[in-house]
């Protein structure tokens, strides 16, 4: 699956979409791969105030409990709640189905820092 | 790392592969719940051949071997296959085994993670009229599970598998080479376990998954296996039996016969047996969708009771969480609620009977 070419990532293997102080994030088609079946889902609260680079909550394969991390500083404005009863969705469908949850920007500067497609590409080709 | 025969099948089918009891092994292919429903629907093929293989042969066996486990092994009919377990003398676990009754030689299957600990300690024990063959890397082992196992092997054995009964085996040919074959697993589905010299492994393999693949028999790794053997109650050494978990504790007082007259651990398994006041590995099933993991702690009354030795998503048990724990006699009763704690939030679970899977009669 090829970077889809709207997104930001990380270098924690994450992706945001910006939609001017809103941002969705997930994690990316290399990340649901590396992870294998993914069986649950943990995501931080509604309300709650995120840093960037922060742990947020967890991504759990059969096998080992994954942390995530949100690529960008806000406040959490809503969770993908169907991923409680399908986080399977993550796999199949990791930058639609399987968004994780979206915040209100804190700081919009922040997306310098973050990796373009073409740059991600690049680490996750390394990975 | 070492490598079994079939490295090289594993590579060229773009297993994920992980060091495991020193060699390395796939944990996947397709993935751990596609391996694992093809186990439990159709057949999956494992490549057993890390574990520890050991011949043993000469008339002082059984009599040798029953003095060093707690099962009896004098008893087992020519052919007869039987789970053991070696103890040491606080009753806690070396290891569990399977042993093979062969018409002129014994074999004797230990856990890869296990195989140098135990060859050490056969020969540390060793008696005249008793003779060790270390075949652990030569000999290759490849298990075959799932409800069409007999349907998918049976064209290439050239012995009635239908007629073999469970934990029982056969010296057979398959596609034409020299084989003993178990009616034996880990999976808790029928299935065989196929013996055969390194060298033949990978024909075997690759020819059955070649004209078998089109009926869904898959290549599984450890992942699956684990997840299979849960739902079916079975131990894993490391986890529901070590050095420190005995036997009587692991929940496998069927195995001990204390009728024997001695045996290494005896004493001590028979006053635990007695006393009946020990903690003991309990069957969790969690309340929610957060799976318990190992070493995660179990509260009972609010109190520190325990951890968890074992846990998984499980697909053949309602896509529940389940777990394993060793909790103290009073908070390991059916039935019971306790506490998991994962990552700070306590999280209900029952105790319930194992094994948690039962295949369909």
């Amino acid at each position: 699956m090829a970077q889809p070419e709207n997104l930001l990532y990380s270098k924690e293997h994450e992706w945001v979409k910006i939609d001017g102080d809103t941002g969705t994030v997930g994690i990316t088609d290399y990340a649901q791969h590396s992870l294998g079946d993914i069986v649950y889902v943990e995501l931080p609260k509604v309300g709650a105030q995120v840093s960037q680079s922060g742990n947020v909550g967890v991504v759990e394969s059969v096998k080992a409990v994954s942390d995530l991390f949100t690529p960008v500083s806000g406040e959490v404005t809503e969770v993908n709640a169907a991923l409680e009863n399908d986080a399977a969705a993550v796999n199949r469908d990791p930058y639609g189905e399987g968004w994780l949850f979206k915040l209100k920007l804190k700081d919009g500067g922040e997306t310098a820092s973050l990796l373009s497609p073409a740059d991600y590409e690049k680490i996750s080709a390394e990975g | 790392m070492k490598k079994t025969a079939l490295h090289g099948e594993h590579v060229a089918a773009n297993a994920r592969l992980v060091p495991f009891g020193g060699f390395e092994m796939p944990v996947q292919y397709a993935g751990i719940l596609k391996e694992h429903d093809a186990v439990r629907h159709r057949a999956g093929l494992f490549d057993l051949s890390h574990m520890g293989q050991f011949v043993l042969e000469g008339d002082g066996v059984a009599d040798w071997a029953d003095e060093l486990t707690i099962n009896a092994v004098g008893t087992m009919k020519p052919m007869q296959a039987r789970y053991n377990i070696f103890c040491n003398p606080a009753g806690g676990a070396h290891d569990d085994v399977i042993f093979y009754r062969l018409p002129d030689r014994w074999l004797l299957v230990v856990n890869a993670s296990n195989a140098d600990k135990m060859w050490a300690h056969l020969n540390a024990h060793l008696k005249p009229g008793v003779r060790l063959t270390n075949r652990h890397g030569e000999n290759a082992l490849i298990a075959i599970q799932g409800p069409k196992s007999v349907e998918m092997l049976q064209p290439h054995a050239d012995v009635d598998l239908s007629a073999m009964k469970y934990y029982f085996c056969s010296e057979a040919h398959v596609f034409g080479k020299t084989a003993v074959l178990a009616r034996t697993g880990y999976t808790g589905e029928d299935g065989f376990e196929i013996f055969v010299d390194g060298a033949h492994a990978p024909e075997i393999w690759s020819e059955l998954l070649r004209r078998h693949a089109a009926e869904g028999l898959e290549p599984c790794g450890l992942g699956a296996r684990d997840v299979l053997r849960l739902e079916a109650g079975m131990p894993l050494y490391g986890h529901e039996l070590t050095e420190e978990i005995t036997p009587v504790q692991a929940g496998l007082r069927w195995a001990l016969k204390l009728n024997k007259p001695a045996f290494i651990g005896k004493d001590a398994l028979a006053a635990q047996v007695e006393r009946d006041d020990y903690p003991r590995i309990a069957g969790l099933v969690m309340g929610g969708r957060a799976p318990a993991r190992e070493g995660y702690p179990v509260f009972f009354g609010g109190a520190h009771a325990g951890e968890i030795r074992s846990g998984s998503l499980a697909p053949s048990v309602g896509n529940q969480n389940i777990a394993t724990a060793l909790l103290p006699k009073d908070a390991a009763t059916i039935g019971t609620s306790v506490e998991v704690e994962i990552r700070g939030t306590r999280h209900p679970a029952t105790v319930v009977a194992t094994p948690f899977y039962k295949r369909p009669a």
